[in-house]
């Protein structure tokens, strides 16, 4: 897999400023929600996100898609940088970007029927030329994501949750786009429900080899729809893999927590000790911002924040205790 | 004698004059010092049940119509209020999935415990006080002494659940109902919550009525699970039994749904269909229109409880059929 990425991204910050300046100025407090992340994302690959409230993750996806503002880094697409595009220029590239939300209660115009939900992007970006050619491809689309095209005539209260995250994909993949960023798209549906989403988002990745950036909280989910993972923390990536690198081999004291602390059916995995609270993005702690939590803790981890090291196979871990850890290997 | 025992309870909500039914005669116990999961999808009724057992229904557009709830002996649907308000919140106490909601933002949370404690004890401010506390030290907040001044915006969302925890636990309750308890926190902090009521029952003895659409918390926290469907039970069995030899097919496809992060799967085995609404109209078993099993008899009679164990029991025509 030599092939250059379709998305390429570089030392991404997004930080928000806080409140107003302090009084005898000691300046204006900053979040550094995203702060120096990098990764890239292959044609037809799937890439997760996966961290805890807070982490930046969401951040990460509402930047790339110019929904929030980047304070610095680059994100090429397909090698053209899109991040100081001006929005006009990055308008037509919006089509090739696509998000998918949480919530789809939100997400859908109450007032809209499905087709004229499904139709605008469709005006937006001059796909179909009158209404006879819009609903042919609103149709073919609705049977896509697994619903009777007749369901167009209807409004989005008709419909329970898993089908209105059906509209809500069917609303993406009808633009066709290279890049879609799914962001906790099955996070607010019952489990017997996510299952038929996952496996529909599952098929259409497959099927129409569109790259996707899945952010979730939720590491079963990512286990089953990923390629590669990345695991953030406090607005880094502390460590990226293959699905099988994260999973059966992690190796960062983050990661092993996060793995040990999921609730099992079947007992077995030994859970990994927390020593300290979770973080607050607004006052991390000095050095690696793991390190009240990690019983590896040394000096250097209070004072110097680790680089990411590269265990073979683009597989990275950003702890200075790498050799150490990998010794512990549970 | 059960602590808790519910007996054919039914619940409706009353709509433009009409009474809907939504909860369709559940009956199970409480064991003291056990801990009883209730698992179940959104509108399955489970925490209907709960807030019916907390005398928490009184005054909204729901009815409890049947039924019995016997908490120590005594049926709490006939006792007069004033024993009954003497109960909720003292030897029954409850939390809830949000802890940001629960709390009240412009009360300190030693405040808000206190008045917990005056409620129910003949004791003084000062004495309400240091029991919040000591009650902010048992559930592990660090800084009791400082904490107890904080308003609930200073907190962590774990923190936060600890102080209703505390404020549950202000009375000793013999009972504590947990409504999705961890659904609103991160997983490392969802851990430390689980493994804290586990600690706080071992040394209290108190009984634990934990209500959760996941089955892994279910798994491992609680000895005994029923697991509810369209506002009825349609499982029933200690927690390892059922894990092990799964009775219903809901109960299986919900497992078959779970993605994990133990091992890879190609394809997840979804149940087709939707969640029925509570107070939708089904005939025979409610979930016979999403049952890869069904027969003709499913869509006619509602099955009965039956026993697949002495203490396993599934209602389903066809209970363990095809056990892979």
């Amino acid at each position: 897999m030599s092939a250059a990425p379709l998305l390429q991204v570089e030392d991404l910050k997004t930080h928000f400023a806080l409140g107003t300046a302090r009084p005898f100025g000691s300046g204006r407090r900053v979040l550094k929600a995203v702060d120096g992340v990098s990764f890239s994302i292959r044609a037809g690959e799937v890439l997760s996100l996966v961290g805890e409230s807070g982490c930046g993750k969401s951040t990460v996806g509402r930047t790339l898609t110019r929904l929030e503002t980047a304070s610095g880094g680059t994100a090429r697409l397909d090698g053209r940088e899109i991040l100081s595009l001006s929005q006009s220029a990055f308008r037509p590239l919006r089509r090739e970007i696509q998000m998918i939300f949480q919530d789809p209660f939100a997400s859908l115009n109450p007032r809209l029927t499905i087709e004229q939900t499904l139709a605008e992007p469709l005006r937006i970006h001059g796909l179909a030329k009158n209404r006879t050619e819009a609903r042919a491809l609103i149709a073919e689309t609705l049977q896509l994501v697994g619903l009777d095209p007749q369901v167009m005539e209807r409004f989005p209260h008709e419909f329970s949750g898993g089908q209105r995250q059906r509209i809500g994909i069917a609303r993406v993949m009808i633009l066709k786009p290279r890049l879609v960023i799914a962001d906790e798209a099955v996070s607010a549906l019952d489990v017997s429900i996510q299952a038929q989403v996952l496996n529909l988002i599952k098929d259409l990745q497959r099927d129409s080899g569109v790259s996707m950036l899945f952010i979730s909280h939720d590491l079963g989910v990512v286990r089953h729809v990923s390629d590669r993972v990345a695991v953030m923390y406090l607005g880094r990536i502390v460590e990226i893999g293959s699905r099988a690198d994260i999973f059966e081999r992690p190796s960062h004291p983050y990661t092993r927590l996060l793995l040990s602390s999921i609730p099992r059916i079947v007992p077995g995995r030994k859970r990994v000790e927390d020593l300290g609270e979770p973080a607050n993005a607004a006052s991390p702690p000095s050095g690696c911002a793991f390190h009240p939590r990690c019983k590896f803790a040394t000096d250097i981890c209070r004072s110097a924040q680790p680089l990411a090291q590269p265990l073979g196979n683009e597989h990275f871990s950003a702890c200075h205790h790498i050799a150490e850890l990998q010794k512990d290997h549970a | 004698m059960a602590l808790l025992e519910v007996k054919d309870l039914a619940i409706a909500v009353a709509v433009g004059g009409q009474l809907v039914p939504v909860v369709h005669g559940v009956s199970f116990t409480v064991e003291a010092g056990k801990t009883l999961g209730i698992v179940g999808e959104s509108g399955c009724g489970k925490s209907l049940t709960s807030l019916a057992i907390m005398g928490l229904l009184e005054g909204s557009q729901v009815r409890i119509t049947s039924g019995s709830i016997l908490f120590d002996g005594q049926d709490m649907l006939t006792l007069p209020a004033e024993r009954r308000r003497a109960i909720m919140g003292a030897d029954m106490a409850m939390i809830f999935q949000e802890p940001m909601t629960s709390l009240n933002p412009v009360y300190r949370v030693g405040e808000q415990i206190a008045e917990s404690i005056l409620q129910h004890r003949k004791v003084s401010k000062a004495q309400a006080r240091e029991r919040a506390i000591e009650l902010l030290r048992l559930v592990r907040i660090p800084d009791p002494e400082g904490r107890v001044d904080s308003f609930p915006h200073q907190l962590s969302g774990g923190m936060r659940q600890r102080v209703m925890i505390a404020m549950a636990l202000a009375c000793d309750p013999k009972l504590l109902i947990a409504d999705e308890p961890t659904t609103a926190l991160d997983v490392t902090v969802q851990a430390r919550i689980l493994d804290l009521l586990k600690e706080l029952q071992d040394e209290t003895g108190m009984a634990i009525m934990l209500i959760s659409h996941d089955l892994g918390v279910i798994a491992e926290t609680c000895d005994d699970v029923a697991v509810m469907y369209w506002g009825k039970i349609i499982e029933t069995a200690p927690a390892d039994e059922l894990f092990s030899t799964m009775a219903h097919p809901y109960t299986r496809g919900l497992m078959a749904s779970i993605p994990v992060s133990d091992r890879e799967v190609e394809r997840l085995e979804a149940i087709p269909s939707r969640v029925p609404m509570l107070g939708e109209k089904l005939d025979g078993c409610a979930f016979h229109p999403r049952c890869g099993r069904a027969r003709p008899i499913c869509s006619d009679i509602d099955p009965v409880a039956i026993a697949v164990s002495p203490s396993h029991f599934a209602r389903c025509h066809f209970p363990g059929e095809d056990q892979a």
